[in-house]
């Protein structure tokens, strides 16, 4: 470590903070469709072994391997059913049937009835509400990538933020919704980027590692709000569920019952932008982005890494409050232990899969909240258990963190990536 | 430009000496505001010191103390030693840090359990069981982590072991099979990670990210369709404890020890193996060459990927070891999730452990000790909620990590992919 520490410093600095304005400001080179074409292959595969594992899990299938031998067609039949009946479902769940699409119009047509309609964009609607949060927790996740930070505590964040504005929530009274409403979702926002910040704290003052200490605070946050939802924040009753919050805190709606749609994703939509502007528009970011492409450089240009170290945390804590904020002020109304189920896990893959860019994260989100909301259909309607989404989120990362292996698998030649970020320099350093 | 560095240094090991001081001088603050404060004079703790079947030779007293003046006695050290290190600053704060903590672990008993009884050895016992799937993690990462791969992996390997040996132990109805399987489930990962991080090169905390979630997913989905659906496919059985003859009839030291199962005792194997293994022989000379700098090992002829390869896998099997304890070691029983971050504990009992093997079993012995406070201190119906008390491990993490890094120095090419020139 040292020799290596010294021969970096003899390297000439001048050029080594040359080098890295080059990186950070270069334009993106190679063509839209192989930016595109890697997460779209990425996808594709895991959708593939994900196939592959639904059929090698169901006995059913499994029992017409025996007599593979003697009636192939049987068990390959079998296989693509159980398939089809799976992917179909998941279809079903996040986008709709267009056959009740085509009912529902004629229905409506017909008597000017439009509930059915309403049911037949009730799985959209879904998607579009299961993407909010990822939304938030993806560009927590992928702006802390942008400083070289891997904030794995998404989770707990967003407990912290829900807690943090239910509170608000239900505890104000009186206030109009204009003023109400962005308290409850700030204050959760804050709560958030507070709770994160403190490892940001701890990795620039004492080296120790950003991913242990929010892994560990992870727990601390659920167990946390276990003991808030069992006393403090307990509502009258048995089960540990906060307090309704106030109208006046309600993220607005647009449609009746059952579709739950409502603004916060446009919410998500104006904060992604603002993440891109801030990121790529302002001096702020550009100090982020260059402690994440090369702290010794960025050290070196007179920025002061530790201090970006602590608002990228602070900020990438904020942005999954808001996650937590939001299904507290939109979906939920109230909080309930254990609400959040893996948003802030599943934001990892999302943002590894956006390229930690806004936008590409806020399309992975939009692919993920459909998945996700067409697996409960699927475990309901296939039988197949929602953690599937897990294993195929594993293989997405891994195929994006190695191209090597779709570059392989598809003898394709992509353009190698440079400046890619690093998150592994030891333990503190 | 060497007397600038060293100078630096002192200035900051002075600046150090002073934050510790004043940390100690906090402990003395805590334990006279949260205990003292709240203890009645005229009580007394009592510590049991003999399990709860008379096995042992001879049958020990109850150690008996008056907890005020313990109390007290224990905040005075702290506030002492806080204020030797600020006026004087000894050079090894290691000791001092030591004696603190305990100091403070033994105060919170006092008042735990004060004008009751408090099973010592039970308690002792029961912190040695939760410390060794910690340990058997510590040991993996120390595996890797000498050849210079780390390994956040080591939560998602024990979840798959741990349902792995559940699964199969109810299959075969053997746990040594379960066990195995466990094991080369666990290295099967391990490779998988190898093959990313040394092959491709992958980022190793994305690559360890990656099989971590795979393992959560991968465990989970099967267990919802499998193990939830026909329950004789998740009852494996468990290893029965075994006392070892006359150690267990040490008193104190037998029944913490000597009367566990068998993985227990492999624990203890693997510490002097895995030490021995590490410091004197040709594999560990060479393990710590390219953990510490990978281009001379190359140099010399040590065949770094293949020493990478070898490690990781072995660590894996390790880690193995620590999964199946979860399952068939203690509950019987395979839970979504059920390792609850004690890979990640592992790691942290590395590094306090300075990635040696009795450091490393040490601090796993401290993190067990945090983890056991819950059941026991809720027998002893301590005014704090439950919740806090299942806090202490990750909290103990916490302060650990940001205590000792930057003073434990990690293999020097720890992390960093080795390209052949």
């Amino acid at each position: 470590m040292s020799e290596q520490k010294e021969r970096a410093s003899q390297n000439n600095p001048d050029t080594r903070a040359q080098a890295l304005a080059r990186l950070l400001l270069r334009p993106a080179r190679g063509s839209v469709w192989q930016a595109i074409l890697l997460p779209v292959l990425a996808v594709f595969t895991a959708l593939v072994i994900g196939a592959l594992v639904i059929v090698f899990t169901d006995l059913q299938v499994l029992n017409l391997y025996k007599d593979f031998f003697s009636a192939p067609g049987k068990a390959l039949a079998a296989s693509w059913k159980s398939i089809a009946s799976a992917y179909s479902a998941l279809f079903k769940g996040s986008i709709g049937n267009p056959a009740e699409f085509a009912k529902a119009i004629s229905v409506l047509r017909a008597t000017g009835d439009a509930a059915p309609l309403r049911q037949a964009f009730w799985p959209i609607s879904e998607s579009l509400v299961t993407s909010v949060p990822y939304i938030f927790a993806g560009l927590a996740v992928a702006l802390g990538f942008q400083c070289g930070l891997f904030n794995i505590g998404a989770e707990g964040q967003i407990f912290i933020g829900a807690l943090a504005s239910v509170y608000v929530g239900y505890s104000i009274k009186g206030l109009p919704q204009y003023i109400h409403l962005p308290l409850a979702f700030l204050t959760g926002a804050a709560a958030a980027g507070l709770w994160a910040a403190v490892a940001g704290v701890l990795k620039a003052k004492t080296g120790a590692h950003e991913v242990i200490n929010t892994i560990m605070m992870n727990y601390i946050a659920f167990l946390l709000s276990d003991w808030l939802l069992n006393g403090p924040m307990k509502r009258p009753g048995y089960s540990p569920i906060s307090p309704a919050i106030q109208d006046s805190a309600w993220l607005p709606k647009f449609f009746p019952d059952p579709l739950r749609f409502h603004a916060g994703f446009f919410v998500a939509l104006g904060i992604a932008a603002v993440v891109y502007w801030l990121l790529f528009k302002t001096t702020i970011g550009f100090e982020i982005r260059s402690v994440g492409a090369n702290p010794d450089a960025a050290r070196y240009a007179g920025i002061s890494v530790t201090r970006n170290f602590v608002l990228a945390m602070f900020l990438s804590g904020a942005l999954a409050g808001m996650a937590g904020a939001n299904e507290v002020l939109g979906v939920n109304h109230q909080l309930a232990s254990a609400f959040s189920s893996g948003y802030g896990f599943d934001s990892i893959a999302l943002a590894l899969l956006g390229k930690s860019h806004p936008v590409g994260v806020v399309l992975a989100a939009l692919l993920f909240g459909t998945l996700r909301s067409g697996a409960t259909r699927m475990q309901s309607l296939a039988g197949v258990p929602i953690d599937i989404i897990s294993i195929l989120q594993a293989l997405v990362i891994i195929f994006i963190a190695a191209p090597a292996i779709i570059r392989w698998l598809y003898r394709l030649r992509l353009e190698r990536e440079v400046g890619e970020t690093v998150f592994t320099r030891g333990w503190g350093q | 430009m060497a007397v600038a560095a060293r100078n630096a240094e002192l200035v900051i090991a002075r600046r150090r000496h002073i934050g510790t001081g004043i940390f100690f001088l906090l402990v003395a603050l805590l334990i006279l505001v949260f205990f003292v404060r709240t203890t009645p004079a005229g009580l007394d703790t009592a510590f049991g010191l003999n399990p709860g079947r008379a096995t042992t030779a001879v049958k020990l007293p109850d150690l008996v103390l008056p907890s005020l003046p313990s109390l007290w006695f224990l905040a005075a050290v702290c506030a002492f030693l806080g204020g030797w290190q600020i006026a004087k600053g000894s050079r090894s704060t290691g000791w001092a840090l030591g004696v603190v903590a305990f100091a403070f672990v033994a105060a919170f008993l006092i008042w735990a359990a004060r004008g009751k009884s408090m099973n010592l050895v039970g308690m002792l016992s029961s912190s040695l069981l939760r410390a060794i799937p910690i340990a058997l993690g510590a040991f993996c990462g120390i595996l890797c982590e000498r050849a210079a791969v780390i390994n956040i992996a080591i939560e998602g390997m024990m979840l798959t072991a741990a349902f792995v040996a559940a699964w199969i132990g109810s299959i075969t109805h053997n746990l040594w099979i379960a066990l195995m399987a466990a094991m080369l489930s666990s290295a099967f990962l391990a490779a998988i990670l190898a093959v990313l991080s040394i092959k491709f090169k992958v980022d190793q905390i994305v690559s360890g990210t990656v099989i971590n979630i795979f393992a959560t997913g991968l465990t989970s989905y099967l267990s919802a369709k499998f193990l939830q659906v026909y329950q004789n496919l998740n009852n494996p059985g468990i290893f029965k404890p075994i006392s070892l003859p006359l150690l267990s009839r040490i008193p104190i030291i037998g029944p913490v020890f000597f009367e566990h199962n068998i993985i227990v005792y492999i624990t203890f194997l693997l510490l002097i193996l895995i030490h021995v293994m590490l410091f004197y022989t040709r594999w560990g000379l060479r393990t710590r060459a390219v953990g510490e700098h990978p281009k001379a090992a190359d140099t010399l002829g040590v065949n770094v990927f293949r020493t990478r390869y070898i490690n990781v896998i072995l660590g894996g099997l390790v880690a193995g070891i620590g999964g199946a304890f979860f399952t068939i070691g203690s509950v019987g029983r395979f839970d979504e999730v059920m390792t609850a971050g004690k890979g990640f504990i592992g790691l942290a009992a590395m590094i306090f452990g300075k990635w040696t093997p009795f450091g490393a079993f040490g601090s796993s012995i401290i993190f067990g000790f945090a983890d056991s406070l819950q059941t026991k201190l809720q027998i002893l119906q301590v005014p704090i909620p439950s919740e806090f008390l299942l806090m202490a491990p990750y909290l103990v993490t916490m302060v650990v990590l940001a205590g000792v890094i930057g003073r434990a120095v990690p293999p020097a090419a720890d992390g960093q992919p080795y390209e052949k020139q």
